[in-house]
């Protein structure tokens, strides 16, 4: 190892360097949470004492985040968003990976660098080059066809295309790796043992990518939940919690019940975040 | 053959939604937006096609100045990034007990859960004029008066490195995680010494992870939004805010196209380069991370 | 073609290509009903794509497959009777036992009362009637093995198809396991096919059988047929152990002749292969270690019983292995030769010794050389 022959006083070292910056990690994190517990109107030092008010209050001006209309809507909107983002997502990953790992046909590497390379694409850039697309479109049949698509303008719609562009190489990631580990003898046993090709994509292969398919789901549905950058450009009137939150924090400076959206916005994907994980060490992977 | 045409039926099948994403979601939009930066307004609903958006840009400093601003706000934040992340990478994965490196790796991975706006969230309130630090600065009496640690230069870079460290950090563990323990033991056997064995056993088996962190690290930053413009305040001259501004708040696409266009040659040129000078290619960097 | 063949397995003049390359050239054979049929070959000799053909996941590019007497080429795999235990058995680990073992049951359709009655009816069968709750990595090696082909039986298979199960096995396991598959074999009474590249696991499990050699048989028989009549030389070499000579033909008759080996030495032997060996031609001489008879120099009264062939040299070291010793003798032209010895721990040879190896032309088997063997 590295360390193996120094000192011992280099390895003291180093660990206190790890330690500083695993704080350096958390601090930012703890301050965000923290101050959703400190009774004072201000997110800032000195501690007043504990309460809840920020998360359960109900009269302005400890306005709780669960009767702050606007916050629940944009919670809601953020939700359904991301389950839209996750479930799409996880649908064309796993097509993607069979495609990958299995299908053969010319130019497979090219396309293969194609489905990564949203993920190199600055998130701004993705909003706007969709953005203009799909006004681009919708003008196109106001002007010809006296058509108004409403669907083609910022809203809803727009932001879960948005974020699936990106989120898709993510999940086809996850999932052709799990792919790319599945034992091929396995369908020819079960073919063996008289099964049809539909019952050996629902019976063996379906079985063991569902850990990857799951915790791809998960990621999809975090990233598009704390996503910004691309959702900025493409929002309509049902804005998600990130741009409300911005919004809030833009036009009323910084309160705490943003610190008691975030410790409850930090809870909520942590626990996710762990559940992808277990999961993934599910039984059949080993 | 029955069996070839399910096969190619298959093939078809599978490659309909991802021909349908790269199509519609990439290829299209990026070649739409192509288009509309080239277009001039000469009058109300009149557009004919020029390179004045491409011309504003190279006319106007305070554009490039920008842009130039973030490409090397970038660089040193990927470098800073790397740094500061390689040692802890190579703790994770070659110093750390087998039952704390799990830990160690998950907490690493927390903040990655936390949207960008809750982390420069936090760093506001710790480095503002009346946060966190400034307070325990005054409690110490180190300082007589509260500090503004907030919108400058500093901040934005202490909160981008903060915001990409974990994307720099991951892959390099899973590569220095793969890397057998025998082959540094052997460099050290052979008569190396710990720097010799760093710089030629273990910097040249980690390029490729270091290479995907460095490239997902400077898309990140080069792209980012949220923290440049909250913790840099109003001259944080970010080029994703110019973007912005053209958009949303002048509402002229066509100069918001070009700037996009701009930022994405820009910053696929400094990729490109990147993987030249280091030999990699993007197949087996980015895309196994 | 008959109604009810004799035969569960036929092989007419099966081939397959790929590409350009033939890995299965006009393979013959057929297999009686309830017998243990081994194919025997080195790695890369087609016998994992002749097993492929008969289970159904390749298609022949020429001859015929026929179970039980009916052709089966067109029929996919999920449609044959042929039930196959892979390399690394391909249990599902997303199952338990009993879903393991039910799966192909359920595929057939069958119910749920009938499906629960087979499993544990085959699983008692295997002596596991309690594993069924189990998951498959709760189990060991040997089990595995057993509810893999449990999962087969279930079935009721013309025929099992065996790609090298023991492949993966420790070595006191593959040997415990060999035993146990020739008495499953018995115990079901159904027709095995067994691939493998490993001969002591076809000599000691089959009742027949074939060598196969860059996409051919070479030869099909019985364990003992193979081992003292083989009829190539590749069959000769491939089975067993044997001390090989190569030389020319001096004398030959149809019982036999003599040889004139490149050392110089002269040889007799009886004929092995079909043909009648010409005088003249150049041939390979395979003599078995157990049976070179090692006299030592001094001993001269023992070799007035000796055979027609005769050797001397000096011990040059010595490969203890318990009863299957052996030891390496330089020769005055300084070749090494194999020879099969007792050891009892007095009185033994020792390296350096000066010895004669003695054998019969009986045992002397003789090939003549195809082309550059």
């Amino acid at each position: 190892m590295l360390a193996q022959n120094k000192t011992t006083p280099f390895l003291i070292g180093y660990r206190l360097y790890v330690i500083a910056f695993f704080i350096f990690l958390a601090a930012p994190l703890i301050s965000a949470g923290a101050f959703a517990f400190n009774d004072s109107l201000f997110p800032a030092l000195p501690w007043q004492g504990f309460t809840l008010d920020w998360f359960f209050g109900d009269t302005e001006p400890k306005l709780g985040m669960f009767h702050d209309r606007r916050l629940l809507q944009g919670l809601y909107y953020s939700f359904v968003i991301a389950i839209f983002v996750a479930a799409l997502s996880v649908f064309v990953g796993t097509t993607n990976a069979f495609l990958f790992v299995r299908g053969e046909f010319p130019g497979k590497n090219f396309f293969y660098i194609l489905m990564v390379v949203p993920l190199v694409i600055p998130g701004v850039i993705l909003g706007i080059s969709i953005l203009v697309l799909a006004s681009d479109t919708a003008n196109l049949f106001e002007d010809r066809f006296d058509l108004e698509l409403e669907f083609l303008r910022p809203g809803l719609l727009l932001v879960v295309l948005g974020q699936f562009s990106f989120i898709a190489t993510i999940t086809s990631l996850v999932i052709t790796a799990r792919l790319k580990k599945f034992d091929d003898t396995m369908e020819e046993a079960a073919f063996n043992l008289g099964a049809s090709r539909a019952r050996v994509l629902r019976t063996i292969t379906l079985p063991f990518l569902r850990p990857a398919m799951i915790a791809a789901g998960i990621v999809a549905f975090l990233v598009s939940f704390e996503n910004f950058n691309t959702t900025l450009f493409l929002v309509g009137s049902e804005a998600p919690l990130t741009i409300t939150m911005y919004d809030r924090m833009a036009k009323v400076g910084s309160t705490p019940v943003l610190n008691a959206v975030s410790f409850f916005l930090m809870v909520g994907s942590g626990l996710l975040a762990l559940l992808s994980i277990v999961v993934q060490r599910d039984k059949s992977s080993g | 053959m029955q069996n070839k045409d399910i096969k190619r039926l298959s093939l078809i099948l599978l490659f309909a939604p991802f021909a349908l994403w790269i199509i519609l979601l990439i290829m299209l939009p990026h070649i739409g937006m192509v288009i509309l930066s080239l277009k001039e307004k000469v009058a109300p609903r009149v557009y004919q096609y020029s390179f004045a958006n491409y011309l504003e840009f190279i006319n106007e400093p305070i554009y490039w100045n920008t842009l130039l601003r973030t490409g090397s706000m970038s660089l040193l934040v990927t470098a800073l990034a790397l740094l500061i992340g390689f040692p802890i990478a190579y703790y994770i994965a070659k110093i750390a007990g087998p039952r704390s490196r799990g830990g160690l790796f998950l907490l690493c991975l927390i903040p990655l859960w936390v949207s960008d706006l809750i982390r420069a969230f936090g760093w506001i309130l710790l480095l503002r004029e009346t946060g966190v630090i400034s307070n325990f600065l005054l409690w110490t009496g180190l300082v007589g008066a509260p500090v503004e640690f907030l919108y400058n230069d500093v901040a934005v870079i202490i909160g981008l490195t903060y915001t990409v460290i974990l994307f720099m950090i991951v892959p390099l563990v899973s590569t220095l995680d793969g890397m057998d323990n025998s082959m540094i033991e052997a460099g050290y056997n052979l008569g190396g010494n710990g720097f010799t064995v760093l710089r030629r056993i273990i910097i040249p088996y980690a390029m490729p992870g270091i290479v995907a962190g460095c490239i997902v690290t400077f898309m990140l930053t080069a792209g980012s939004y949220l923290t440049p413009i909250l913790l840099g305040g109003k001259n944080s001259s970010w080029f994703t805010e110019q973007i912005y501004n053209q958009f949303i708040t002048r509402f002229n696409w066509e100069g918001g196209a070009a700037f996009g266009m701009l930022l994405l040659l820009f910053t696929s040129l400094v990729i490109w380069l990147g993987l030249k000078l280091s030999g990699q290619t993007l197949a087996n960097t980015v895309a196994k991370s | 073609m008959t109604d009810t063949s004799p035969y569960d397995l036929e092989a007419l003049g099966v081939s397959k290509n790929f590409g350009s390359f033939s890995a299965v050239k006009e393979v013959s054979f057929d297999i009686p009903s309830g017998s243990f049929f081994s194919i025997l070959g080195p790695s890369g000799c087609g016998k994992t794509t002749l097993m492929r053909m008969i289970a159904g996941f390749e298609e022949p590019s020429g001859g015929d497959i026929r179970i039980k007497g009916k052709s089966v080429l067109g029929t996919p795999p999920n449609r044959r009777n042929v039930k196959m235990v892979f390399q690394h058995l391909a249990l599902f680990p997303m199952m338990n036992v009993y879903e393991n073992i039910a799966y192909g049951l359920r595929c057939n359709g069958v119910g749920a009362a009938d499906i629960k009655r087979k499993v544990q009816d085959v699983l008692e069968r295997i002596a596991l009637p309690d594993v069924g709750e189990r998951e498959i990595h709760q189990l060991s090696g040997g089990q595995k093995q057993r509810i893999a082909i449990a999962r087969c039986m279930v079935l009721d298979p013309d025929v099992l198809l065996l790609d090298e199960p023991l492949g993966a096995l420790d070595l006191k396991l593959r040997e415990a396991m060999k035993i146990e598959l020739k008495l499953l074999q018995h115990q079901f009474n159904t027709t095995f096919v067994y691939i493998t590249h490993d001969q002591s696991e076809a000599l000691v499990m089959s009742d027949n059988v074939a060598i196969m050699n860059q996409g051919e048989f070479e030869q099909i028989g019985t364990p003992q047929e193979l081992y003292h009549h083989p009829k190539t030389a590749f069959v000769a070499g491939f089975v067993g152990d044997s001390n090989r000579w190569s030389g020319v033909v001096k004398a030959s008759d149809a019982t036999g002749g003599k040889v004139e080996t490149e050392q110089g030495l002269p040889m007799s032997f009886s004929s092995a292969g079909e043909a009648a060996i010409q005088e003249g031609s150049k041939v390979n001489i395979f003599v078995r270690p157990e049976f070179i008879r090692t006299v030592r120099a001094g001993d001269a009264d023992q070799l007035a019983e000796t055979g027609d062939n005769r050797m001397d040299g000096i011990v040059d070291s010595l490969l203890f292995n318990g009863a299957n010793s052996r030891i390496l003798v330089r020769t005055g032209s300084g070749e090494l030769v194999e020879a099969d010895v007792t050891l009892t721990g007095d009185n033994d040879l020792k390296p350096g010794e000066d010895v004669h190896l003695v054998w019969s032309a009986k045992q002397a088997m003789c090939f003549a050389e195809q082309g550059t063997a």
